[in-house]
């Protein structure tokens, strides 16, 4: 709705109001997803999460407006839908007023499902820390925010087939946003490689320890609030009164995931390893996220226990083998493939036909197997397709600007090479140079720009080989290099 | 007794460190510096101003030996250490008028060696 003509009834701006405010907490899952990244790499990589973050949510938004909402959630067939292109038309948007009267505004929809899309593509990045080029980003934000997260949505959360045929439930996103994003993120890691260093020429990984773990616990900490909007906000009303009990489910969930997580590695490590804590506390809420509106909160604390257990010992098996810095794999892609089987053991049959009529409960109500069996389809469908299309993009991506920083540059740190500046400037430059601002001439400068000197940048592509000088440390090879001693 | 000093790029640290335990050289001391020679600088934007750092991060690399084993220290920094490149750093070697092990406060030559009670 362009224009402000309507006049809001009690009922639909409470409902909207609820619904925008739920999706700012979800908003500022973005800050709280640049301080976990930030606290768990390296010093000289914090800048370039910034920029990163900053420019997806920017082209995410002005996509989802364009081209991804219709996609997702406007009138279409059951693969995908095509009403509403730039927000636009007055019966466009099944889930919202004036289709739906017990429903939200459609701007409030489509801000509270473009914050949803955000955050998806913002935890697919999480695999490509600290070595991927900036450009990747640019080219596969529009392209993720477009077409590869509307169709899922679409499927799950709109009008989609597996949600109408199937009766595929998922509350507020364990498949549409963790599974998708986990895809999407195993697609891009599996072209990347791992961080230089991360394995010892023996095979064996090595840890590659985050600059700032209070940093780190703050990003936890925010998103932990900001899944207080997430799942209460999926109602898209404030007035059927389900919000609070999902708000009680989802710290349920979020405590025993910790608690679980923190308890097992103290089983194996006789520590209290404080990112296993915070990782235990998000696979326990991405859990929950697709049961949520579905189940008691007995179940919830079951939900988060088991998701805690789960993360450390995928985080553990999969850093054997691929290179995970903040573990998206574990606490998304399989946390959230485990939330969303969990609804076929433990959804509640009557909170099913309030929130998806058709759809049934879980194994432990019902005896039956047929809910399990439509939440399997739903994520192996989910994440074919999501890998698959993600897969060739990156391809893609990778033949024509290419997918990661030269060995140099990933040495010296994205911040420096990919952004031009050090995120702690005081780190990299020593003092003296800071006070003395000025103090060299331009005639004796002879570098410009990051890593332009030519010894560097060649130093790349000779590594390993035998020098050709033997004996000489330095040269006057480098131009204009005798004006500085 | 030669006091060993060597200026090197941080990548190079763990292959020599490698090479001198395998070595039998165990003991030295190593601090991050920042220095300049003859390689470039690092120019930084911020929001479009600039500003060049000459002062490049090396690794500084002690450790005293006994005069017939400074060879085997330098040609195994050497070895590890050269790209070739101007910034592959410089090693110097000083003459070390006396040395003593706090522990049992031993003197001379001695102490480069383990201790005996050490096994």
């Amino acid at each position: 709705m362009s224009i402000a003509t309507l006049h809001l009834t009690t009922n639909l701006g409470l409902n909207s109001a609820w619904v925008v405010i739920a999706g700012l907490f979800v908003m500022f899952m973005q800050a709280g997803l640049a301080m976990l990244e930030i606290g768990f790499v390296r010093g000289k990589n914090a800048g370039s999460i910034v920029a990163k973050i900053l420019t997806n949510f920017a082209i995410c938004a002005v996509v989802f407006w364009a081209v991804g909402f219709a996609f997702s959630f406007g009138h279409g067939s059951l693969l995908l839908g095509y009403h509403g292109f730039f927000t636009e038309g007055q019966h466009a948007f099944p889930l919202a007023f004036p289709d739906n009267p017990q429903g939200v505004t459609p701007d409030t929809l489509w801000f509270f499902e473009f914050v949803f899309c955000a955050v998806a593509l913002a935890i697919v990045w999480g695999t490509t820390l600290e070595r991927v080029k900036f450009g990747v980003y640019i080219a596969y934000a529009p392209i993720f925010a477009g077409i590869i997260y509307p169709v899922v949505a679409h499927w799950i959360f709109g009008d989609g087939w597996l949600r109408m045929d199937l009766h595929v439930q998922d509350f507020a996103g364990s498949i549409v946003v963790d599974v998708t994003a986990g895809a999407a993120a195993l697609a891009v890691l599996l072209q990347l490689g791992p961080r230089r260093g991360k394995y010892g020429p023996d095979g064996k990984p090595r840890a590659i320890p985050g600059h700032n773990m209070p940093l780190f616990g703050l990003g936890i900490l925010i998103l932990w609030l900001g899944w207080f909007g997430f799942n209460p906000g999926s109602t898209l009303n404030a007035l059927d009164g389900r919000f609070p009990e999902i708000v009680l489910v989802t710290q349920l969930a979020g405590s025993a995931g910790l608690l679980a997580a923190l308890a097992v590695m103290w089983k194996l490590t006789k520590t209290f390893d404080i990112g296993m804590a915070g990782n235990g506390a998000i696979a326990g809420l991405v859990a929950i996220t697709g049961p949520a509106g579905y189940v008691r909160p007995w179940a919830a604390l079951l939900i988060g226990a088991v998701a805690g257990v789960i993360v450390v010992f995928g985080v553990i098996r999969i850093d054997k083998r691929v290179d995970d810095p903040i573990g998206v794999l574990s606490a998304h892609l399989i946390a959230g493939i485990w939330g969303a089987l969990s609804l076929g053991l433990f959804a509640d049959p009557k909170l099913a036909a309030h929130n998806l009529p058709g759809s049934h409960g879980g194994l432990f109500y019902t005896g039956s197997l047929t809910q399990l069996g439509s939440q399997a389809v739903g994520v192996v469908v989910t994440f074919a397709f999501v890998f698959v299309s993600s897969y060739l993009v990156f391809k893609v991506i990778g033949r024509t600007i290419g997918l990661r920083v030269t060995a140099e540059e990933e040495n010296a740190g994205l911040d420096i090479s990919e952004h031009g500046m050090y995120g702690y400037p005081e780190q990299f430059i020593p003092m003296p140079e800071l006070v003395g601002y000025g103090a060299v001439p331009a005639s004796l400068r002879i570098g410009t720009g990051p890593l332009s000197d030519p010894d560097v940048t060649t130093a790349a592509k000779q590594q390993g080989k035998p020098s050709t000088r033997p004996g000489r440390q330095d040269g006057p090879s480098s131009p204009g290099s005798t004006d500085r001693i | 007794m030669k006091k060993i000093e060597a200026f090197v790029r941080h990548e190079a640290f763990e292959p020599i460190r490698i090479e001198l335990l395998q070595r039998g050289f165990p003991s030295l001391s190593v601090s991050e510096v920042k220095g300049s020679g003859r390689q470039a600088g690092i120019t930084e934007r911020y929001r479009g101003a600039e500003l060049t750092s000459w002062l490049r991060p090396k690794v500084k690399i002690e450790c005293v030996v006994a005069d017939e084993d400074v060879q085997t220290i330098v040609e195994a920094i050497l070895k590890h250490g050269q790209t070739g490149n101007v910034g592959d750093g410089k090693i110097f070697v000083f003459p070390v008028e006396q040395a003593w092990r706090v522990r049992t406060g031993e003197s001379g030559e001695a102490i480069l060696q383990s201790h005996p009670d050490e096994g």
